[in-house]
C-alpha cells in the first residue's frame, strides 16, 4: 500500500461528491411539492358513490369482519324510499376507521361486495389527539358530484332493489 | 328401552334405537350429512334433497329369511339410484356412504339447482354468517353454477308475516320448516304454500298475520335468510355478536336463553342487548322459547332506567348518596318495628328474596309476595318431584290442567304438554271456558266459575274421567288463576294437593303440583316463606313498606291510594314506574341483565343467569341493595356475591339443601345435537354450555310428613240481574312494566278490553269493537268489547294487567 493510497481515496469520495453536487436533486419540497402515488399506493379509504350518487356502501360488515387490525365499526339501517341512502334494503348507518389502528393492509378493499370503500392516494394523515384519528362515514364519504344526488334522498319505489350489483372482475 | 339396530355409515358401525332415520344416526356417531328440509324436532319429509347418500341392505333369502352370505359377510345390495338420509329409517345391517363419489355428486347438484334462484345478496341478509345454505355450499356445493346469472327467478323481497317476521320470497327454499313447526309443534297452522313449482311460496293465512306465539322460532330453524325478525333486522351481523347465558324472566317457564350483545353507535356507545335467542334444555325449554320471551326484553335498557339513588325532599325526589338513601331507608324501617312491610314481586333472584325475607325476620316485618295468585306454600309440599321432566311424559302419565290457560301464561309449556300428550299421555284439560289446550285433550271438564275445588275433588271419584286418573302411574297437575283470585286459586291448589297425596302421587319424578305463576320466580319466592296476602291495599295501608321489583301503583288506583296513606315508601326497581312516582326513597336496582344469579321456575328448577351488559348508571343489584339497608339497621346480611348469598340461602331453606352455586353450571349431552359448527341439523339455537339447572326437592319426596290446609270452599260470585260475572284472566302480551317498553309488541297488547259471549252482547246490545263502560268493585274504565264464543254467557272476561284492575272474580256492570 503506498502512502498516497488515503488520498486517492480521500479524492475519488470527493468526486462523487461534486459530482452529485451538479446533478440535479431528487428532493421533493413537501409539502409545497407532492409526490405522485404509484397506481396500487393504499392511501387513507374513500366511500364509493355511484354514478347516480346513491352510496356504495350497503353495510354489510365484511371490511370489518377482513380486517386484522380491528380498525373498522359498521352498523347498518334499513333503506327507504323516502330517505334512500344506498340502492337495496340495507345502508351502513355509522361507518368508522381508526386511522392509528389502520395498517393499510387492502383486506377491507378486497372484502367489499360493491367496491364501496377504495383505499385511496391520501397519505397526510396526522393528529393531534386519538379521537380525530378515527374517521366517520362523513369523513371517509366522496363528494357528491352535485346537489340534487346527495344521500339521504327521496326516490321512486321499485327502482333500487338489488343491494349487490353485478360486478366484472376489477382489470388493475 | 326402544329395539337397538346397528348400521355401517361411511365404514363406522354404528347403533341406535329403532325408528332413527339415517341422517339422525350419522349424527349420533359424529358424521355430517348435510340436510335443510330435516330437522330432528320435525317429521321427515324429504323435501329438500339434500341428504343424498348411497344406501345398500343386506340381501335376504326369500324363503328363510335369513342374510345370504357373501365372502363371510352378508351380501349387500345397493340401490341403483340416491336416497334421501332423512326419510330412510335404519335397518339392521344397512351399509351407508355419505361421502362416496356418487353421494358426493349428488349433494353437489342438489345445492346447485338451490342456488339457481337465490339471490346471493348475503352480504345484507341478516342470516349471512349462520346460514346452513352458505355453509353447506362451501362444504358441499360446486365452484361454479352452470346456470346464468341473469336469469335468476326474482320474487318479492319485503313481505311482512305480521309484524313480528318478515319474510324473503327470493331467498326461501322451500324446505317447509317453518311450515311444519307450526302444524307439528306449535299446533298454530297458520302459515303454508302457496303456488306451485318455481313460484311456490310461504303465505299466511291468519288474522292478525302469523297469529302465533312462536312465530320467533321458526327464524331459527329457517336454514336459510327467508324469515328473520323484525326486531333484529340489519341489526349486526351474527359473528360480531358476544353470547351470554341467560333465563327468561317473563312467566314461570324459565326458558334458558342466549343474550346476544354487541356496542352500538345508536345508543351511545353503550354495550346493548341485540336479540334473545333460546339456549338448548331439553327438560326446560327444548330449544325452543314464544315470542314474548324474544322480544320483551326491551325494558331493561329503556330511558326510563333508574340511574341513581333518590330521596324525596320538599315533595320531589332528588338526587341522593346510596349511603344517604339506605341509611333514610334503614332509619324508618327501624322506627316502623311491627309496621313494617316488605312487598317483592317474583321478577328478583332467589337471592334478592333471601336477604329480602332475612330482613322481615330480622326486623320483625311482614314479608309479602305481590302475586295474583296463591298456593305456594303447598307446591314447596306437594311439589314435582327431582328428574320431572315434560319432555319424559309419554303413556302412563296423566297431566291435569286446572284453571290455566297455558297458551297465554306459559306457551313453552303448553308446547311440551301437548307434545306429551302426543306421546300418549293422558290429558284432562279443565277449566271455565274453551282454551287452545282443549283440541290435544284426552278429557275435558267444564265447569262454571266457583266450582273449580268440586270440580278438582271429583277428578278423584270413579268414572270415566276419574278412573283414567287413578289408574295412571304418574300425575302432575298445573294449576293457575283463570277467573280466579288469591283465595281461590289457593283453594284450588288445596284441592289439587290433596287429591295428589291421597293418591300417592307426590314425591317422585313427573308427579306433583305445579303453579302456573304470574312471574318468573314467584315459586322461589313461595320457598324462602313469601305470602300473598288476599287484601294486598289493607296490609300495605299506613305501613312502612319496602318494594323491590314491583309496580302496585299502575296495576290498581286502589294499591295506589294505599302506597300515599302509607307511613314511609320505599321503593326498588330497575325503571321510573307509577309505585317510584309515589316512593319517599327510590333505590336503582340492576336489571337482569346486567347482573348474575338464579331463578326457581314453576317445575321448581334452580338455574342460573349470567351478566350480559355493563350496569346502568349506579345501579346495585337488589341483593346487595338490601345488604347494605339491613348494615344501617344493625343486621348483617351477605351483599357482595351472589355465590356467597346462595350458599347461604342452601344452608337455611330446606329445600334447597344440597344445591351449590357450582352445581348448577353443570350440563349434561343432549340430544339434538345443535348450535356447534353445524347450524344446518338444529338451526341456530344456542347449544348450553352454562349450565342445566337442578331441582329443589319437595317436602313429600324428602320423606317428611306432609300436612295439607283443609280445602276451603270459596265464596262464589253471585251477579245480580244485569250484572255480569267478571274474572280475571291472564293476557301473554299485556300491558306489564316489563312488556310495554318493546313497542314491536304494542300492537299485540292492543287496548283495554272485555270479552263477551256473543248472546251476551246481544242482550246488552253491545257490539264487538264497542267502547263500552265497566265498573266493578269501586273500579270503573272504559274498554272495547270482543266478542267469543267460547265462553260462558252471563260472564265477561278481564285480562290482567290491560288497565282494569281485577283481582278476583265479581259481579260487573257494562254499559
Amino acid at each position: 500500500m503506498g502512502v498516497l493510497d488515503p488520498l486517492i481515496e480521500l479524492l475519488r469520495g470527493l468526486g462523487t461528491t461534486f459530482k452529485m453536487a451538479l446533478e440535479k436533486p431528487v428532493t421533493y419540497q413537501y409539502p409545497e411539492e407532492k409526490r405522485p402515488v404509484r397506481p396500487r399506493f393504499r392511501g387513507r379509504h374513500v366511500l364509493k358513490r355511484y354514478e347516480n350518487g346513491l352510496e356504495k356502501c350497503i353495510g354489510c360488515s365484511l371490511c370489518a369482519a377482513a380486517c386484522p387490525a380491528d380498525a373498522i365499526f359498521v352498523e347498518a339501517s334499513e333503506n327507504t324510499d323516502e330517505k334512500r341512502f344506498s340502492p337495496g334494503e340495507r345502508y351502513a348507518s355509522t361507518y368508522e376507521i381508526n386511522m392509528l389502528r389502520c395498517i393499510y393492509c387492502g383486506f377491507c378493499e378486497d372484502a367489499c361486495p360493491t367496491e364501496a370503500i377504495v383505499l385511496g392516494d391520501n397519505y397526510e394523515l396526522s393528529f393531534y389527539d386519538r379521537r380525530s384519528a378515527i374517521y366517520t362515514k362523513e369523513m371517509l364519504l366522496e363528494p357528491v358530484p352535485s346537489v340534487e344526488m346527495t344521500t339521504p334522498r327521496k326516490v321512486e319505489p321499485g327502482v333500487f332493489t338489488r343491494a349487490v350489483p353485478e360486478m366484472k372482475d376489477p382489470a388493475d | 328401552m326402544a329395539k337397538q339396530v346397528t348400521l355401517t355409515i361411511d365404514g363406522k358401525q354404528v347403533t341406535v334405537p329403532e325408528g332413527t332415520v339415517v341422517a339422525d344416526a350419522a349424527k349420533m356417531a359424529g358424521i355430517d350429512i348435510p340436510v335443510f328440509c330435516h330437522h330432528p324436532k320435525l317429521e321427515p319429509v324429504g323435501m329438500c334433497r339434500m341428504c343424498l347418500v348411497e344406501i345398500g341392505r343386506p340381501v335376504r333369502d326369500r324363503a328363510t329369511g335369513q342374510f345370504v352370505m357373501e365372502n363371510g359377510a352378508p351380501k349387500i345390495q345397493f340401490m341403483p339410484k340416491l336416497e334421501t338420509a332423512c326419510t330412510n329409517k335404519v335397518e339392521e345391517g344397512m351399509v351407508v356412504l355419505t361421502r362416496s363419489q356418487k353421494a358426493l355428486e349428488g349433494q353437489r347438484g342438489t345445492i346447485e339447482f338451490l342456488l339457481t334462484s337465490h339471490p346471493l345478496d348475503c352480504p345484507i341478509c341478516d342470516k349471512g354468517g349462520e346460514c346452513p345454505l352458505q355453509n353447506l355450499t362451501m362444504a358441499y356445493g360446486p365452484d361454479k353454477s352452470r346456470f346464468l346469472y341473469n336469469e335468476k327467478f326474482h320474487l318479492d323481497k319485503m313481505v311482512p308475516l305480521g309484524e313480528l317476521i318478515w319474510l324473503d320470497r327470493e331467498r326461501c327454499i322451500q324446505c317447509a320448516r317453518c311450515i311444519r313447526f307450526q302444524d307439528e309443534i306449535a299446533g298454530d297452522s297458520v302459515i303454508g304454500f302457496d303456488e306451485r313449482g318455481r313460484a311456490t311460496q310461504i303465505v299466511t293465512f291468519s288474522d292478525p298475520a302469523f297469529d302465533s306465539v312462536f312465530s320467533g322460532n321458526t327464524t331459527d330453524i329457517c336454514p336459510v335468510g327467508a324469515l328473520t325478525t323484525s326486531d333484529f333486522r340489519f341489526g349486526a351481523r351474527p359473528w360480531e355478536l358476544q353470547a351470554h347465558a341467560s333465563i327468561c324472566t317473563q312467566c314461570p317457564v324459565g326458558c334458558n336463553t342466549t343474550l346476544n350483545t354487541r356496542r352500538e353507535a345508536k345508543s351511545g356507545g353503550r354495550i346493548v342487548v341485540k336479540r334473545v335467542m333460546p339456549r338448548q334444555n331439553e327438560d326446560v325449554n327444548e330449544i325452543w322459547i314464544c315470542d314474548k320471551g324474544r322480544f320483551a326484553y326491551h325494558y331493561t335498557e329503556g330511558k326510563n332506567r333508574l340511574t341513581r339513588p333518590m330521596i324525596r325532599k320538599d315533595g320531589k325526589l332528588t338526587r341522593a348518596s346510596w349511603d344517604a338513601a339506605t341509611k333514610l331507608a334503614a332509619e324508618n324501617f327501624q322506627k316502623a318495628k311491627k309496621n313494617f312491610v316488605i312487598l317483592a314481586s317474583g321478577r328478583l333472584s332467589n337471592e334478592d328474596l333471601f336477604n329480602l325475607k332475612s330482613l322481615a325476620e330480622h326486623a320483625e316485618g311482614k314479608a309479602y309476595l305481590y302475586s295474583h295468585m296463591g298456593g305456594g306454600e303447598l307446591t314447596s309440599l306437594v311439589g314435582v318431584g327431582q328428574r320431572t321432566n315434560f319432555g319424559t311424559m309419554g303413556a302412563g302419565t296423566t297431566i291435569v290442567v286446572v284453571a290455566s290457560d297455558l297458551y297465554e301464561e306459559a306457551p313453552v309449556w303448553y308446547l311440551r304438554v301437548k307434545q306429551a300428550a302426543a306421546r300418549g299421555a293422558n290429558l284432562i284439560v279443565m277449566n271455565a271456558r274453551e282454551t287452545k289446550l282443549d283440541r290435544y285433550a284426552s278429557f275435558t271438564v267444564r265447569y262454571a266459575y266457583g266450582d273449580e275445588v268440586k270440580a278438582v275433588s271429583d277428578l278423584g271419584k270413579k268414572g270415566k274421567i276419574g278412573d283414567s286418573f287413578l289408574k295412571s302411574e304418574n300425575v302432575v297437575i298445573l294449576y293457575g288463576s283463570d277467573g280466579l283470585g288469591v283465595s281461590g286459586s289457593r283453594a284450588v291448589a288445596s284441592a289439587c294437593a290433596k287429591l295428589l297425596n291421597e293418591n300417592g302421587f307426590t314425591g317422585r319424578p313427573n308427579n306433583g303440583l305445579i303453579g302456573v305463576w304470574g312471574r318468573a320466580n314467584d315459586q322461589g319466592a313461595w320457598e324462602m316463606g313469601f305470602e300473598a296476602p288476599e287484601d294486598l291495599a289493607k296490609a300495605l295501608k299506613g305501613k312502612t313498606v319496602y318494594i323491590a321489583g314491583a309496580d302496585p301503583a299502575a296495576d290498581d288506583p286502589k294499591l295506589a291510594k294505599a302506597l300515599e296513606g302509607a307511613e314511609f315508601v320505599v321503593v326498588q326497581d330497575v325503571m321510573t314506574t307509577a309505585t317510584t312516582e309515589i316512593a319517599d326513597v327510590v333505590l336503582p336496582a340492576q336489571a337482569f341483565t346486567e347482573r348474575e344469579g338464579t331463578l326457581t321456575s314453576g317445575e321448581r328448577r334452580v338455574q342460573r343467569f349470567y351478566p350480559a351488559v355493563p350496569v346502568t348508571g349506579e345501579a346495585k343489584a337488589d341483593f346487595a341493595i338490601t345488604s347494605q339497608i339491613a348494615r344501617h339497621m344493625g343486621i348483617v346480611l351477605e351483599g357482595t356475591s351472589v355465590s356467597a348469598v346462595f350458599d347461604i340461602l342452601a344452608a337455611s331453606v330446606k329445600s334447597f339443601e344440597g344445591l351449590t352455586y357450582a352445581k348448577l353450571a353443570e350440563v349434561r349431552p343432549q340430544w339434538p345435537i345443535v348450535g356447534r359448527s353445524d347450524l344446518y341439523y338444529g338451526g341456530t339455537t344456542y347449544e348450553n354450555t352454562q349450565g342445566m339447572g337442578a331441582q329443589l326437592s319437595a317436602a313429600a319426596g324428602r320423606g317428611e310428613k306432609v300436612s295439607l290446609p283443609r280445602v276451603e270452599k270459596e265464596a262464589v260470585v253471585r251477579p245480580k240481574e244485569k250484572e255480569l260475572l267478571a274474572v280475571p284472566v291472564t293476557k301473554l302480551y299485556d300491558r306489564g312494566t316489563t312488556v310495554l317498553p318493546s313497542e314491536l309488541l304494542h300492537q299485540r297488547i292492543g287496548e283495554a278490553r272485555v270479552v263477551l259471549h256473543s248472546e251476551t252482547a246481544k242482550s246488552l246490545g253491545v257490539e264487538e269493537g264497542q267502547t263500552v263502560s265497566v265498573s266493578f268493585n269501586g273500579v270503573n274504565g272504559e274498554a272495547v268489547v270482543k266478542l267469543s264464543d267460547a265462553i260462558s254467557v252471563g260472564v265477561a272476561l278481564i285480562p290482567r294487567s290491560m288497565g282494569l284492575a281485577i283481582h278476583e272474580p265479581a259481579a260487573v256492570k257494562v254499559k
